[in-house]
């Protein structure tokens, strides 16, 4: 694992990798999205509103994936001390919060025309609203740090409490009766015809290699971040 | 042992104690963060009659009836176990058909009819194409024309 740690190193993979990420990345969303919402057929009840999936979906499932990414990286950040879990914990925060908040506009807008409200306060909704605010908490924390670039153990703290919450999302449907529907893709198989499964696969795929390519981004970022930090520190002692 | 594994064994017991805390609150609310009752948690809540309460469940087949003011419409919202009358005054969501979900605000009246203010529709988990909805038989085959009848 500290194979890695040095930063160098990882710079010189993470650089080529961002773009063979990305690009691929967003070719996917948009030919999924441009699929989803052409040639995919109305669904029996919802008619063309089920279209909004291809984008909701993924959302939840990058929001809710990247809180668990965090809270690993919190943990190895904590025990191991690795120089990058942080940065990598940070680095994910940002975009976590996106998608998370992602997934609540389109599915505040996916509810009216299908339940007829744009929102209650059932069960996964709330837990929903509760991982955006975590978020919010986490990026404050992380930028609270003295230094600019490390993470506090407070905030890895934080990470790792909060992924208490991941669990409570995905059973929130089963435990409590709630408005949302429960999951339509499980480890039994899914409930969802092909003609919209294929095109929502495609798009999660395309979504998460583009989170992956922020996620680069920012961590190489917040690498340089440090070394201009360092620099400065020495040229003030100077 | 070296505080590597110290720092490692702390982090899965503090870990192992949030999930348990966190799974032990969430049984606790298992009732009182459910977003409403069903027929049958309904039966046995004891709820007294005019108190704002949300009902959930099917509305079952063949059972919603509109009166001739084309407003008011009566049916039956029915779970595994039990059913219960509703009325309600008011336009229906477009997802309001028998056989799919829907989620009553309201409130029970002396006559044990529920009297719902406003209704939303609640579908279920299952995706199904236009089209193909009169082969698959497993899921509610009833679309919107079935109720512009």
């Amino acid at each position: 694992m500290h194979r890695f740690a040095n930063p160098a190193r990882f710079l010189g993979i993470a650089k080529p990798l961002t773009p063979l990420l990305l690009w691929p990345g967003i070719l996917l969303v948009l030919g999924a999205c441009w699929w989803g919402l052409t040639q995919v057929p109305a669904e029996r009840l919802q008619g063309h509103s089920v279209k909004i999936m291809f984008v909701h979906v993924p959302a939840a499932w990058l929001g809710m994936g990247g809180w668990t990414g965090l809270a690993i990286a919190s943990i190895v950040q904590l025990v191991w001390k690795h120089p990058l879990a942080g940065v990598s914990a940070r680095a994910i925060a940002v975009p976590g919060a996106l998608f998370a908040a992602l997934c609540l506009i389109t599915g505040s807008i996916w509810g009216r025309p299908t339940w007829g409200t744009w929102w209650v306060w059932d069960g996964r909704l709330t837990s929903m609203l509760i991982l955006f605010f975590l978020y919010l908490g986490y990026i404050a924390l992380a930028n609270a740090s003295s230094e600019k670039g490390s993470v506090s153990r407070t905030a890895a703290v934080f990470g790792i409490i909060g992924a208490v919450n991941i669990p409570i999302i995905n059973r929130s449907v089963v435990w409590w009766e709630s408005q949302h529907q429960k999951a339509s893709i499980t480890l039994g198989g899914s409930s969802i015809d092909s003609a919209y499964l294929w095109p929502l696969f495609a798009s999660a795929l395309g979504f998460t290699l583009i989170f992956g390519a922020v996620v680069l981004m920012r961590m190489r970022a917040q690498l340089a971040e440090i070394r201009i930090e360092a620099r400065m520190r020495r040229m003030a002692e100077d | 042992m070296k505080p590597k594994h110290q720092r490692l064994i702390l982090a899965i017991l503090a870990l192992a104690a949030l999930i348990g805390a966190g799974l032990l609150a969430a049984s606790a609310l298992r009732e009182e963060a459910s977003y409403f009752y069903t027929p049958a948690t309904l039966a046995n809540a004891d709820v007294e009659p005019g108190k704002a309460i949300r009902l959930g469940g099917m509305v079952q087949k063949g059972s919603v009836r509109r009166d001739a003011d084309g407003i008011t419409v009566h049916f039956i919202v029915q779970d595994r176990d039990a059913t219960q009358a509703v009325v309600y005054k008011g336009i229906t969501p477009d997802l309001f058909v028998e056989g799919s979900g829907v989620v009553a605000d309201g409130r029970m009246d002396a006559k044990g009819v529920f009297v719902a203010d406003s209704l939303l529709a609640k579908h279920d988990e299952n995706y199904v194409p236009r089209e193909l909805k009169d082969i698959d038989m497993s899921t509610a085959e009833h679309s919107k024309d079935t109720l512009a009848e």
